[in-house]
């Protein structure tokens, strides 16, 4: 229980924990507090990391420090349909192709707007870019529901886009 | 391999994590379908728009320099917690027997700046002893030829014991005691309500050393003469003792 073993490790992650707990929390004051919380939940548990992917391993627990900060303060937001068994909607292609152009802002805004499974799995995969692997160990998902799940989170991404905005689609 | 199976598989071939055979059925299938080739160039484009910075929230600063010095907090607290743990015991009782063995050394053998100070202090000591215990005497007499003889066979050493009632210091009785490592006989003598001791033993070196003190109050005297080392502890005034001593010298 080295306090200076532990920072070498895990500080440099302190930016995985924030912008994932930023993501889930929605609010900058309270991601402060649940990566805070997260990093002493972490060096309590220090004993229980042998080593192995220490990103993986804080942000598990920046993960779940989230869900049980939403449960506790906004319960409403984790009672959400994960459609994972509802048939797709979305069926069509979209005609065009997304522009990488678009506006980031509106892209932040429609992130925001996905249910909390669907916005943490894009956050894991494309904005801090883990492996399918390294995100079924933070999630403990299945490999295999990480694949599907990644896929229905970008396609209603994708969907929402072009719903919400046609110049988006170019 | 048919839209129907690629469609599952486009957004882990975009992110590369396909094994290798699916990969290149994919790849075959993308080159020859339209649709699904749309799909993962649209996967690929959100992807891209996904990964940019603009998205990504970085811990702000003062974040950091928070979590140090909480995590700095609590690697003190859990530092004095884990000495406390069980398994930590036989270490802190061995170290509390050091601490405790090495004060009791200190306090026992700490050695005296002077070792006269030191005799001196037990002197005094021994003098309120007899005060307090009332237990001045063991045996009572005026009379230096009863007091004489009592410490005969008790003593390795015959102390010179003389009256001096006539000079108004009238001797009570004798007894005995141990001082500075040794038996040594106490004579008592009396000044209106003033108790005398005086302590005689054989001087320990051919120094005829002297001198006057006083502790909490009482005066103490010693000197040495023909062979014998005496100290004469009494509340009595500074310069009454010293007459009193005087008298003894010269008897």
């Amino acid at each position: 229980m080295n306090r200076s073993e532990f920072e070498e490790v895990f500080l440099p992650h302190l930016d995985a924990a924030y912008n994932l707990a930023r993501w889930l929390t929605r609010d900058p004051t309270d991601a402060d507090d649940v990566v805070q919380e997260s990093f002493m939940r972490a060096f309590r548990f220090f004993n229980g990391f042998h080593g192995g992917d220490s990103r993986a391993w804080l942000l598990k627990i920046v993960r779940n420090t989230c869900y049980t900060w939403l449960r506790k303060n906004r319960p409403s937001e984790i009672v959400y349909e994960l459609d994972e068994d509802r048939h797709e909607s979305v069926t069509g292609d979209p005609e065009a192709v997304l522009q990488e152009n678009i506006d980031k802002q509106f892209l932040r805004k429609l992130l925001d707007k996905l249910p909390p499974a669907h916005r943490e799995i894009i956050v894991l995969r494309d904005l801090e870019g883990l492996s399918y692997k390294e995100i079924s160990s933070v999630t403990d998902l299945p490999l295999g529901t990480v694949m599907s799940r990644l896929a229905r989170a970008r396609k209603r991404l994708q969907s929402d886009a072009s719903a919400t905005q046609t110049g988006v689609l170019g | 391999m048919n839209c129907e199976d690629a469609k599952p598989l486009i957004d882990s071939f975009a992110d590369g994590e396909l094994d290798l055979v699916n990969h290149v059925q994919v790849e075959a299938h993308l080159d020859e379908c339209l649709a699904c080739d749309h799909t993962y160039r649209n996967t690929t484009a959100l992807k891209n728009a996904l990964a940019g910075e603009e998205l990504y929230f970085k811990a702000p600063v003062e974040l950091r320099t928070r979590i140090r010095s909480s995590l700095h907090e609590a690697a003190e607290e859990s530092f004095w917690r884990g000495l406390l743990k069980w398994r930590w015991m036989p270490t802190m009782a061995a170290a509390a027997i050091a601490v405790i063995t090495l004060f009791s050394a200190l306090t026992i053998f700490r050695p005296s700046a002077n070792p006269e100070d030191q005799l001196t202090n037990e002197m005094v000591s021994a003098h309120v002893r007899s005060l307090m215990l009332d237990h001045d005497t063991d045996v009572i007499s005026t009379d230096q030829h009863t007091v004489k003889p009592w410490f005969e066979g008790k003593l390795d050493f015959s102390p010179p014991v003389v009256d001096l009632a006539p000079q108004g210091f009238s001797l009570i009785g004798g007894r005995l005691d141990y001082l500075g490592g040794r038996p040594v006989a106490a004579l008592v003598y009396q000044r209106r309500q003033h108790l005398i001791n005086v302590f005689i033993y054989p001087a320990q070196d051919k120094h005829n050393e002297s001198g006057a003190s006083t502790r909490h109050g009482f005066n103490i005297i010693h000197w040495t003469k023909n062979g014998m080392t005496f100290w004469a502890v009494s509340d009595l005034n500074a310069g009454e003792l010293q007459g009193f001593t005087q008298l003894l010298q010269n008897s």
